[in-house]
């Protein structure tokens, strides 16, 4: 599925701030498998993503999706496949259109956008059903501004748009982060329902050792760009990863979690 | 005073199509885009030089929105492919149009008199009004359509546009040349209406297009159903004529920038001012005497 060989990727080269992320590092994901990605700040999760999905380009080796290297290809033209989910909830939607004009622009995804009526009325129905599996009462409120909606609200926004178009490959990065509790849960709940019913691989990245250990099928601690640990998770319960943490001294997520 | 609240009225006619330009950058994409100052006399000078090398006015005036989009082109240029900051490359586009009006036609300051203009022989307010409606109206059906919502998601949240699998730059250029064009044509209604072209009536003309968005936004603010266009128009209306007002009340037509400057000052504050605030502060002020 995903294929990263001999990835290279150096901050702020050649001045005194350089910082060197990945030295020929490779990663291959399963198709169809859920991997959780572990790590502290700054061991180049985010950084990964980025590579992944083209925000920032690499120095050396290569990504291949599906065995086609996707090295060329634009931000925008790896969303064809490459679905994202930020940490911020505002990322994922356009906060000053409707929920409606929002859902008909991510169903319009990576088709030619023209400049015929974006709004479909014979499509409002469908939008409403995919919306009630969400649960949250969106459905009735089609024509409100999103910029209006709650954190979790936009955050399970953003989520159906993303999957919308069924993704080969969908990125969470840290998307239950910024989210209470109890929400954090529902949209976890509901990607892991999205993610099974479309059958998409996924890479997860979270701090929530208990939602990494339930939710992948694949567990992969990053340090200082270096895979340390990679494992099914069903080889490993929560208080062996927590005491890798601890004695990693990255502090134990758990406990604000409980 | 009935002429005055006439030519307030054809002006404001006039400068709204340059504030539905303005909203285009500084509201929709978030863009500030300073070429304005330059596009407008750029309007003036192209219509200039189109009627007087002998096409007609409506030709010339569809001409001059043509061309000042390129206006746009260049400041997209600028900013996304040279990758100079938003309101520097708006400042060296006008700057760089300062010469190129000076150039096209050869004079500072060109009189339009013994030329014909697209208000002969019909009330100018009324050609006005018909074609401040044909922008109105293209410009709503174009924010409809599937390009015109992806405009207004680039001025949002450029990250998503990307995710949507389309280069949010497409748009910026799509924005800007359509803002220009607007206010290069704005420029060619105002030249056809003085009668003259001139190299300074650029100068400040932004304030002018700020100024009618904020006047727009403030008034009836709750109501939700009123377009963006719509508000640029009535905002334009309503700021040249509240100036018109204070000249008629006696003022000299040299304190009119001033005056501009304090309307768009009263709008702001009257936007920030919260009478929630001050009530708590007299109940405050209540407590405390009681107390003494």
């Amino acid at each position: 599925m995903l294929n990263i060989i001999n990835l290279t990727k150096t901050f702020n080269p050649g001045t005194s701030y350089e910082l060197r992320i990945f030295n020929d590092f490779n990663l291959h994901i399963n198709k169809g498998e859920c991997t959780g990605i572990l790590g502290a700040n700054g061991c180049g999760k985010t950084t990964l993503f980025n590579i992944i999905s083209g925000v920032l380009r690499q120095e050396k080796g290569t990504v291949s999706l599906n065995g086609k290297i996707i090295d060329n290809l634009k931000e925008n033209e790896r969303a064809r496949f490459i679905g994202r989910v930020h940490q911020n909830p505002s990322a994922g939607v356009s906060p000053s259109l409707t929920i409606l004009e929002n859902i008909s622009l991510s169903d319009k995804k990576c088709q030619k956008f023209t400049l015929r009526k974006l709004i479909n009325k014979q499509k409002i129905e469908s939008y409403r059903e995919i919306l009630k599996t969400l649960d949250l009462g969106l459905e009735n409120k089609l024509n409100t501004e999103v910029k209006y909606l709650s954190g979790g609200q936009r955050q399970s926004l953003s989520l159906l748009m993303a999957t919308m178009n069924k993704p080969e490959l969908l990125l969470l990065d840290e998307h239950t982060a910024a989210l209470d509790p109890k929400t954090s849960r529902l949209v976890m709940e509901k990607t892991q329902e999205l993610i099974k019913s479309y059958n998409i691989t996924t890479m997860m990245i979270s701090h929530n050792v208990r939602d990494a250990v339930k939710y992948s099928d694949r567990i992969i601690m990053l340090d200082k760009g270096e895979i340390i640990l990679d494992v099914r998770s069903g080889q490993i319960t929560e208080k062996e990863l927590l005491n890798i943490y601890n004695s990693r001294n990255y502090g134990s997520p758990l406990q604000e979690a409980v | 005073m009935n002429t005055l609240i006439l030519t307030s009225i054809e002006q404001g006619l006039i400068f709204s199509v340059l504030a539905i330009g303005v909203t285009i950058t500084f509201k929709i994409l978030d863009f500030a885009d300073m070429s304005v100052e330059g596009t407008f006399p750029f309007g003036a000078f192209l219509f200039a030089k189109l009627i007087s090398g002998g096409f007609s006015p409506l030709i010339s005036t569809l001409l001059s929105f043509t061309f000042g989009t390129l206006a746009g082109l260049l400041t997209y240029t600028l900013n996304i492919k040279l990758r100079i900051k938003a309101l520097l490359s708006g400042i060296l586009t006008a700057t760089m149009l300062y010469t190129i009006n000076l150039r096209l036609n050869g004079k500072s300051n060109m009189g339009l008199f013994s030329y014909p203009s697209i208000y002969e022989g019909h009330e100018p307010v009324i050609v006005l009004i018909l074609i401040i409606l044909a922008v109105k109206m293209l410009m709503d059906a174009f924010l409809k359509t599937e390009v015109g919502y992806l405009l207004i998601a680039t001025g949002d949240n450029e990250t998503l546009v990307k995710s949507l699998g389309e280069d949010s730059n497409k748009y910026k250029l799509i924005g800007l040349m359509i803002s220009n064009g607007l206010v290069a044509l704005s420029g060619a209604l105002m030249a056809q209406y003085q009668g003259f072209a001139e190299i300074t009536m650029g100068t400040g003309i932004i304030v002018v297009g700020i100024a009618s968005i904020i006047v727009g936004d403030t008034i009836l603010r709750r109501n939700k159903l009123l377009k963006a266009t719509t508000r640029a128009i009535m905002g334009a209306l309503i700021y040249k004529f509240i100036g018109a007002l204070a000249i008629d009340l006696g003022l000299a037509p040299t304190d009119l920038k001033a005056i501009n400057a304090i309307i768009v000052i009263i709008f702001l504050t009257y936007n920030t001012f919260n009478p929630l605030k001050i009530k708590k502060a007299d109940e405050y002020k209540v407590v405390e005497e009681a107390k003494c």
